[in-house]
């Protein structure tokens, strides 16, 4: 290229920066509302606890009631925190698979993760919870034997998903093993449905609905660092995922080892909604509706925002899902996957009604 | 002349089945480019136009033989450094979603930079370059959806561009584009191979294009060899021609285009000097009169052009009638009824 050229800089335009300020506020501003999410998440709840109390408790004090301070530290905290993290792990690793697939559809259990964890869950609670007495046991150890057989259902299916992913060529072809490995365990299910007393049944069901709530400190341990890992992986991401979008054959003529970085982004994936999947139940909806909302809000596709934007925005919907969830002030706890949906519902509605509808926001 | 920045040497390409035998697509392919030019690969459907792209891209390796870029094994290089070498434009219109112009260049710096993928000044001067280069730095800033096909085509170029490769392979760049936007894309490719001392290969099925354009042609044949060689050299020894046989068409080597065959319908005299002339003619001869030459003895029919108050008439001659028609297509007309009527009575 001629000399001439080396020097000049072609300026950004007004609307350019302006389009940028608005991005960079937005972050911002999410960043800001997660924390007040947070903190309203943590003050309210079935129990009428005063603001001051709460501040008290939270900042190290002794609350007037013993049994506040217990439920704010032992119930609250680690409910919100479980929260965030499971909302953050569902967004990000849902962008991820929309764009991996490029598919506006996609969504973290679309190659099956759900359906294997749901399987493990059903065999424990349906097919031996006759013999052990599960129900009678839904204490400590029913909680750790759910946990670990969805680990264990979510792992198996995972697994085959990963060792395919390894030498299927296209991504298509693996799209569709994962649906029909969902498919398969789901199908299991159903058959251990049929053969089961109700009182099983609504056990089972029970975990469907999702939960921030059963999570304690010691399991925070376990599932913090495992979806840190899964968050930080997405942001090394980050770059492969942007040059994905022009598809995976412009990704590979710029240098992305696609077959590498398919592996990372499902293992990573595998992990983020296996442990969520996990420890809170098949969470619907946030996975699939979070990555729509900040394309929508962003006017963008770089996923440089979009990584941080759908971290932010998932951690920040699931905290105001848990709080509505909770119906503070009663007695009652709706169903987390119900509200989930019911809130949600309306607003990819409001994004597919958009003048430009999602097709200007994804790649289709 | 330079050294050769792609090289093959008794390259043979086609698909590798898990079953059977591969199948071979071409063979015996010694192929060079050079920096600064442009070729065009050509070929009729079906030829291997596209496969030779591939494995050339480096996304098929090929069945045997060598291939090299700037002097290494192109396929012993690794993602990274073929792609900071080669850069491509596929053929299949890419729906991106939501990035602006200057973003979707920017991921040609892929790569450039590092893990994050941040820009450095280096390689921001290389983006904005690109937009120049090929002209749309005005719209840096717009989104790739608002853009019309041509302009898309563009940024797929810049994109391609700031990976500053040295040899740029389009897959026929021109499928979308109406014949100005064709024409142009042309010339800017041939800038671009000029001007930036990199060598520009893209197949295409704009033969008038690629006649008029390119500095060499590969052409393909039906039976999977090549020729090449500067494109009025392959229309003289008839590989043109070859390449390109089908029924009820053929290529005139005369004017350089391909022609409909029809059966003649007869001949017809035509009088005239001026641009309406030329035109009148091509538009008897696509209907599929012969016009008499100086030499040839009067036709029944004869179509002169006069200029009647600056305004041009065809008067169509008949044994000893005549009548006038304001427009050509009227004249076409009138010739067509006349010729049907005198069939008709034989």
């Amino acid at each position: 290229m001629s000399a001439t050229l080396d020097t000049v800089h072609v300026p950004p335009t007004a609307s350019q920066t302006r389009s940028d300020l608005w991005r960079w506020s937005l972050l911002g501003g999410l960043a800001i509302a997660l924390v007040a999410a947070f903190f309203l998440n943590v003050a309210f709840g079935s129990v009428r606890i005063p603001l001051s109390e709460i501040i008290t408790i939270l900042t190290g004090g002794e609350a007037s009631k013993p049994s506040w301070s217990y439920i704010v530290l032992a119930f609250r905290l680690p409910k919100a925190l479980t929260a965030i993290l499971a909302g953050a792990a569902l967004a990000v690793s849902g962008l991820q698979m929309q764009t991996l697939f490029r598919n506006p559809l996609a969504d973290p259990y679309i190659l099956g993760i759900n359906a294997g964890a749901s399987l493990g869950v059903a065999l424990v609670v349906l097919a031996t919870g006759a013999a052990t007495g599960f129900l009678s046991n839904v204490g400590l150890l029913g909680d750790l034997s759910l946990i670990a057989s969805a680990i264990a259902g979510a792992s198996l299916v995972t697994g085959l998903v990963i060792v395919a992913a390894r030498w299927l060529r296209h991504a298509m072809t693996l799209l569709i093993l994962g649906l029909m490995l969902g498919y398969a365990t789901s199908a299991i299910v159903s058959i251990l449905i049929y053969f089961s007393v109700p009182e099983q049944i609504q056990a089972y069901i029970a975990w469907t609905f999702g939960s921030f709530g059963g999570v304690t400190w010691r399991q925070l341990l376990i599932l913090a660092p495992v979806i840190g890992a899964g968050l930080l992986l997405a942001v090394l991401l980050t770059k492969p995922l942007n040059a994905l979008l022009l598809g995976e054959a412009y990704a590979r003529s710029m240098g992305v080892d696609v077959q590498r970085v398919r592996f990372w982004l499902i293992a990573g994936t595998s992990v983020l909604a296996g442990a969520v999947t996990a420890f809170c139940g098949p969470i619907a909806f946030l996975g699939v509706a979070i990555p729509h909302l900040c394309r929508a809000l962003l006017h963008s596709s770089d996923h440089r925002l979009l990584v941080p934007a759908t971290l932010l925005m998932g951690g920040l919907a699931a905290l105001l899902a848990d709080l509505v969830a909770s119906m503070p002030g009663s007695r009652t706890i709706l169903p987390l996957n119900a509200v989930t949906a019911l809130l949600g519902a309306p607003i990819v509605v409001w994004i597919v009604l958009r003048r430009d509808g999602p097709r200007s926001d994804f790649s289709s | 002349m330079s050294e050769p920045i792609l090289q093959t040497d008794d390259l043979a390409i086609g698909y590798r089945t898990r079953r059977h035998a591969p199948h071979l697509v071409a063979e015996r392919l010694d192929l060079r480019l050079y920096p600064g030019e442009l070729v065009c690969l050509l070929g009729p459907n079906g030829a291997g136009k596209s496969t030779l792209l591939r494995t050339l891209a480096g996304m098929q390796p090929p069945l045997r033989g060598q291939l090299r870029l700037a002097g290494t094994d192109l396929y012993r290089l690794s993602p990274q450094e073929l792609a900071r070498r080669l850069a491509v434009v596929l053929t299949d219109r890419v729906e991106v979603g939501n990035l602006s112009v200057r973003t979707l260049t920017a991921l040609g710096r892929y790569p450039h930079t590092g893990w994050s993928g941040r820009l450095t000044p280096r390689d921001e001067v290389a983006i904005d370059q690109a937009l120049m280069a090929v002209g749309i730095a005005d719209f840096a800033a717009r989104s790739v959806h608002e853009l019309s096909d041509g302009e898309r085509q563009k940024v797929m170029i810049a994109r391609a561009l700031a990976q500053e490769p040295q040899l740029l392979l389009l897959d026929e760049p021109t499928a979308f584009l109406d014949l100005p936007r064709r024409v142009e894309l042309m010339g800017l490719l041939r800038r671009l191979a000029r001007e930036g001392e990199r060598a520009v290969l893209l197949s295409t099925h704009d033969l008038d294009l690629a006649l008029r354009g390119a500095d060499q042609l590969w052409l393909l044949q039906p039976e999977g060899s090549i020729q090449v060689g500067v494109p009025e050299e392959l229309v003289l020894n008839g590989a043109f021609q070859h390449a390109f046989r089908g029924a009820g068409v053929a290529f005139d080597a005369c004017t350089g285009a391909f022609v409909f065959q029809h059966p003649p319908m007869g001949r017809i005299d035509l009088v005239g000097h001026d641009l309406a002339a030329v035109w009148t003619r091509r538009a008897l001869e696509r209907e599929g009169f012969v016009v008499s030459g100086h030499e040839d003895p009067p036709a029944t029919l004869r179509v002169a052009i006069h200029d009647q108050e600056g305004q041009t008439v065809w008067r169509l001659h008949h044994e000893d009638t005549y009548q006038d028609f304001p427009t050509l297509s009227q004249t076409l007309r009138g010739v067509k009824t006349h010729w049907f009527a005198a069939r008709t009575e034989q």
